[in-house]
């Protein structure tokens, strides 16, 4: 046995598979490291803390408790107020207002929910929500409705592929949002130009991704499918599109995923809704607790909604075996 | 001549193994055999290759000759074992009986009719399983069947049927990759033969296989192949194992591939692994590197030498 082996754990050499504490402990430090290093700077004072919050404004009449100011400006106020021999101010060191720290945003988290909308005639956090998910969910499958089959065909048929994988890889390099102003006038102002959107933003990369999934499928299986007696229709129908499905659902989830990185940009065209519109809501009132909270619930959403398709796949792929690796989770 | 092999005779034919000199000729066969050799002309042509030619074009247009004016044919029930050395081109004529691939000459007729594309009249077993790893076993072995029209009930009976003769019927809702290598080729084999095809062409099916299961599944084969009505052109780089299963044996040369000779193996049916220390065996098989190994250097021939039982050679 090698020597270095009983040094250091064998997982530490390249390509080498966790064993499964280690694989949850890591998994949970890959949270708790950034969360301990937010904390760090928000809490302790000598890391960062660029800024000053007002204890006693002194006799500075446009101080208040409570407001922030840099720390330079605070200096020369205090020197200020004591060349004139007023009281001067008093403040303890604080970082910016847009850096709040971990329990204001978990505390922001749960208030979101239970505390009514600015406006009397907003949406709640809740009901933003699941707007943005109607649109996700619409945009996603109105593209793949078009874009799975298409990639498909592209990827078995070689004139299906060259008849339209030039343009779209001359279309998918065009910035989504782009088209927002078109899409408004062609779809109006609500949730069409932003569906719209998410399907340009998808579309485009899915073909590509789906006809190259589709090409990786193993040729000696079309070959054995040939000498069993299979022709053109069943080899598509009982060879190609089962063959390559793990990988087809395996990519509809990496998709999923850049399907949400539009959201945001979508929902700020025509008018503003969704999660989009409350994040923009908040930040204009300064709650920045609250617009950490919003974003933090998307990564929530999606990472959760993976983690089920993930476990769906494995229930109904059994055959397929490198399944739910695809984040290494 | 020799009329039958006692067991002291190939006690001594094994001893004698080491000097060539002492053997007896390949051509040498008994009564029995060459009996069975005359019973096998008699039947009916399966299989005939005239005046095959396979070139590919290359960098520059050059060509290369793989295959090159190869005749040979196959009577039913014929075991015909291909052999040569590396790149003489034996995978690209099962693939072209298999219809995978097309000649730039000649001419294949199965049954007295043309091969043009690949067809069910002919299943092919590869190296690489090949099993579809969607299905359970019990679909893999209905796939071609119901390609071909069988309704689904009567494809799952055919197909229980074919996993019951190689005994894998409790595998049948099993997945592949549940399967070992050798359970994997048996259900291949069963695969191909649940299409009826009128023969089987093996491209080194076993390469794949530890040397144990290698050796069952030969026997394996020899058992279904005595069962059935069906004829196997089988592709290996295995001379024991070629001797070992063949009727006959087609040697290819390499460079361009053309065939050396058509030996008919002299070692009496039933095969067992225990022939292989027979005069009939170790003539045979002296005869193949004679014909396969002449063509190398030295050093070369070691190499191939030390590298024979091994598997998974690329071809």
């Amino acid at each position: 046995m090698d020597v270095r082996a009983v040094a250091r754990p064998h997982w530490l050499r390249i390509h080498q598979p966790l064993p499964p504490r280690a694989r949850l402990t890591f998994g949970v430090l890959s949270f708790v490291v950034p969360l301990a290093l937010w904390s760090l700077v928000s809490y302790a004072p000598f890391v960062w803390h660029p800024d000053v919050r007002i204890t006693d404004p002194g006799a500075v009449s446009y101080l208040v408790v409570g407001s922030t100011l840099p720390r330079a400006a605070f200096a020369s106020e205090v020197a200020a107020a004591k060349m004139q021999g007023e009281r001067p101010p008093r403040g303890v060191a604080a970082d910016p207002i847009y850096l709040p720290t971990p329990v204001q945003v978990l505390e922001a988290f749960y208030g979101a929910f239970t505390t009514p909308p600015p406006t009397r005639d907003g949406p709640r956090l809740e009901q933003s929500l699941w707007h943005s998910i109607q649109v996700i969910f619409w945009g996603y499958v109105i593209s793949s409705i078009i874009g799975v089959p298409l990639g498909v065909l592209c990827g078995a048929y070689a004139p299906m592929a060259r008849l339209s994988e030039p343009f779209i890889e001359f279309f998918r390099y065009l910035p989504a949002p782009a088209f927002g102003a078109l899409a408004v006038a062609i779809l109006g102002i609500y949730d069409g130009p932003k569906i719209a959107i998410i399907v340009i933003g998808t579309f485009f990369q899915q073909v590509l991704i789906i006809a190259n999934t589709t090409r990786k499928l193993d040729p000696a299986l079309l070959e054995a499918a040939l000498t069993l007696g299979g022709r053109d229709r069943q080899l598509l129908t009982r060879v190609v599109v089962p063959g390559v499905l793990p990988d087809l659902y395996r990519d509809q989830r990496v998709l999923l995923g850049w399907a949400w990185t539009y959201l945001i940009v979508a929902e700020l065209i025509g008018t503003t809704s969704g999660i989009t519109w409350f994040i923009t809501q908040q930040a204009r009132y300064e709650h920045f607790a609250n617009v950490y909270a919003a974003i933090a619930m998307i990564g929530i959403i999606g990472l959760g909604t993976d983690m089920l398709l993930a476990a769906l796949g494995r229930r109904l792929f059994p055959w397929d075996r490198s399944l739910g690796r695809v984040t290494g989770r | 001549m020799i009329q039958a092999v006692s067991p002291a005779r190939s006690m001594h034919g094994g001893q004698s193994a080491a000097s060539a000199g002492e053997l007896p000729s390949y051509r040498e066969q008994t009564h029995e055999v060459r009996a069975s050799f005359e019973k096998l002309r008699s039947r009916a042509v399966i299989l005939n290759v005239t005046r095959l030619d396979k070139t590919f074009t290359g960098v520059r247009q050059a060509q290369t000759w793989a295959l090159q004016d190869i005749n040979f044919s196959t009577h039913r029930r014929e075991f015909l074992c291909v052999v040569g050395p590396s790149g003489c081109g034996k995978s690209t004529l099962i693939r072209i009986l298999a219809g995978l691939e097309r000649p730039s000459a000649g001419q294949v007729l199965l049954e007295g009719s043309p091969v043009d594309g690949p067809g069910s009249d002919r299943g092919m077993v590869f190296q690489g399983y090949t099993l579809f790893p969607w299905l359970t076993v019990k679909r893999n072995v209905m796939f071609g069947p119901e390609v071909n029209g069988l309704g689904r009930s009567h494809a799952e009976r055919e197909a229980l049927k074919w996993l019951q003769l190689v005994g894998l019927e409790k595998f049948a809702d099993a997945y592949p990759h549940q399967l070992s290598g050798g359970m994997k080729q048996r259900v291949a084999i069963v695969r191909a033969l649940a299409n009826r095809p009128r023969i089987l062409l093996m491209d080194e099916p076993f390469g794949a296989l530890d040397a144990q299961s290698r050796a069952r599944m030969q026997a394996h084969l020899l058992e279904i192949w005595a069962k059935i009505d069906i004829t196997i052109v089988f592709i290996t780089h295995d001379l024991d194992e070629a001797i070992l299963l063949a009727d006959r044996i087609l040697v290819l040369s390499a460079h361009p591939g053309r065939v050396q000779e058509l030996i008919e193996v002299p070692v009496p049916r039933p095969r067992r692994l225990s022939q292989s220390i027979t005069p009939q065996f170790l003539a045979t098989k002296a005869r193949l590197e004679e014909l396969i190994y002449s063509e190398h250097t030295g050093g070369e021939l070691e190499h191939l030498g030390a590298d024979e039982p091994g598997a998974g050679q690329v071809e």
